[in-house]
């Protein structure tokens, strides 16, 4: 078997970080441009779109390392710290999100459908009952809190994980590999309550008449292939570049795996959440998709379902195809698009409705983010080195071979 | 020539059989199986054996369960018998997914159990092909095909070298139950 040199380091080069930043300006060009042409409420949907990508993309980063420490799972600990990069992103991308939300509510460009305070109140003629209802759970303080309070918390878990795996470095022993198991474990629990409440804030109360207990479900599945399909995409760009050598075809093809599955997983529960609608036939839940079946949405809402499970379960059905790195490079960009548009076709009916577009703002939006991703991205990939050289698991994950 | 059919090497030991596959492939001794009582890693590149057609069996049973829960639930709800379900159209493709996706898992599992059973003689009615009965138990062992390494007499004395604790010589390719 070959020598790798496992102390190596990830270099952030001046040409990488020259072009992270060039796509950031055009990000915040684009935003620009969108807020000075009227096109304000388009912008804050664009901006809410992808800063909730970024944020589920680091979030599965964190669930990643943690769902592979409570598995006790070897095969991925040598490219471990690409997920655990994610997770060191996840601060700056709660920041983001935070005030990305505050600015459309104050604004009033975003969750219009209840954040006026006219609809609960009884004597103004905007009175709705539906939203006085929900007002209870569904009113600005409270919904600042739970954001600040899920963004915060897994931040702090993010922050131990991460601590526990550099100290491991320094110190070797079980003690850091012990702490990580019980710490990840805790994270989990409190991820799946939490992430089911976020999507229901961030996104499903964009259009806050309808409700759908299946949504959570539904975007974490998202949230989960489009981590997994980063984390393969920079995996493979990275070995492209000369790093993580070590990594090989049997490491590719459990990462391919992952993506097969819940790319199938994803379909499950979006049909789940569509077929019960369209079969019951309610006229409270058939409004969610009757905006998206009119003519406006309704190519992207089958391009939808073509990219995100037609794609991956045709081109990724093979063992060949899950091992060919080139293959698994151009299926994973195929998921990030794909799951773009799932995120366009959850947010926009609900925000700009007939207003929406394919234009400046939305390309060089999610361009600026791809930026801030990739900058800071790397910028934590360059500050440790990249296999955690004492964790108990290293040699299994480099000997991996199915 | 002798009636001698396969030489079966045993061991006691995966590692010790292990290296005497190694021995006996650098001698340019072609080996006609191994049979272990657990799966080995990485023996099915060391023997070269190719990888099971199964995946593309399963393939075309679930595609064949697919179409064939496409098929009858169109004729039963559209062509044989439409009737107005909420409201919707007969063919409200939506409906048919659920029981399309479980027969294409039916016909799935069914199918490569029974091909599996099929090809590896375990189907009632086919004889079950063992060489060597302690080979599920606890014995690693090394078949080879005695017509096609004619010096029987070096086979047996690389596989003794190597660390086999018996050496059989079979004139039968399989064992017969009656026999035992």
């Amino acid at each position: 078997m070959a020598h790798f040199d496992l102390s190596q380091k990830y270099e952030f080069s001046a040409n990488a970080k020259r072009w992270s930043l060039i796509m950031i300006v055009v990000g915040v060009i684009a935003v620009a441009f969108g807020l000075f042409t009227g096109h304000a409420e388009r912008t804050f949907a664009n901006l809410l779109l992808n800063s909730y990508y970024l944020t589920g993309v680091c979030a599965a980063g964190l669930f990643f390392v943690a769902i592979q420490s409570v598995a006790n799972a070897g095969w991925a600990t040598s490219l471990i710290r690409i997920p655990m990069a994610f997770g060191s992103v996840l601060p700056y991308a709660a920041v983001i999100l935070i005030v990305i939300v505050v600015g459309g509510l104050f604004t009033h460009n975003l969750y219009h459908h209840w954040a006026d305070p006219e609809l609960i109140n009884p004597a103004s003629p905007k009175y709705d009952k539906l939203i006085a209802g929900k007002s209870g759970f569904l009113n600005v303080p409270f919904f600042l809190i739970r954001l600040v309070a899920f963004l915060g918390l897994w931040v702090l878990f993010m922050r131990a994980l991460r601590k526990y795996s550099l100290n491991e470095d320094q110190v070797g022993g079980m003690l850091n590999f012990n702490k990580s198991i019980k710490t990840s474990a805790i994270f989990l629990i409190v991820f799946a309550f939490s992430s089911a409440l976020f999507a229901f804030d961030v996104i499903m109360s964009l259009e806050a008449h309808w409700f759908s207990t299946m949504f959570a479900w539904y975007n974490f599945a998202a949230m989960w292939v489009s981590g997994l399909a980063t984390i393969t995409l920079t995996l493979i760009m990275l070995r492209e570049k000369g790093y993580f050598s070590w990594v090989n075809d049997s490491h590719l093809h459990d990462l391919g795996k992952f993506i097969f599955a819940f790319s199938i997983f994803w379909t499950y529960v979006w049909f789940a959440q569509f077929l019960l609608i369209y079969y019951a036939n309610l006229p409270e839940e058939v409004v969610y998709f009757e905006k998206r079946w009119a003519p406006e949405y309704w190519p992207f809402f089958l391009l939808n379902i073509i990219v995100n499970f037609v794609a991956p379960i045709l081109i990724l059905m093979t063992r060949d195809a899950k091992r060919n790195f080139q293959i698994m490079k151009y299926i994973c960009m195929v998921i990030l698009l794909g799951h773009w548009l799932d995120y366009y076709m959850m947010i926009m009916p609900g925000t700009v409705g007939t207003e929406r577009g394919f234009g400046i703002i939305e390309l060089g939006t999610f361009i600026g983010f791809i930026g801030i991703f990739a900058y800071l991205m790397l910028n934590s990939l360059s500050k440790a080195p990249l296999v955690p050289k004492n964790h108990p698991y290293l040699e299994e994950s480099l000997h991996h071979d199915i | 020539m002798s009636n001698i059919k396969y030489i079966l090497g045993h061991f006691d030991d995966p590692d010790v059989m292990m290296h005497g596959i190694d021995n006996l492939q650098k001698n340019n001794i072609s080996i006609y199986d191994v049979f272990t009582p657990f799966p080995i890693h990485g023996i099915e590149k060391k023997l070269g054996i190719k990888r099971s057609r199964l995946p593309i069996a399963a393939f075309c049973f679930g595609i064949t369960g697919t179409i064939t829960a496409f098929v009858m639930i169109y004729y039963m709800l559209v062509i044989d018998w439409p009737m107005n379900i909420g409201g919707k159209p007969a063919f409200a493709f939506p409906d048919f997914i659920p029981v399309m996706f479980e027969l294409t898992v039916l016909f799935c599992a069914f199918g490569m159990v029974f091909t599996f059973f099929y090809v590896n003689h375990l189907f009632p009615g086919r004889a079950p092909r063992v060489m060597d009965l302690r080979a599920s138990d606890d014995r690693f062992v090394i078949a080879i095909d005695a017509k096609d390494n004619a010096d029987h007499s070096k086979v047996d004395s690389i596989l003794k070298e190597a660390g086999a604790v018996e050496i059989k010589h079979n004139e039968r390719k399989y064992l017969s139950y009656d026999e035992e």
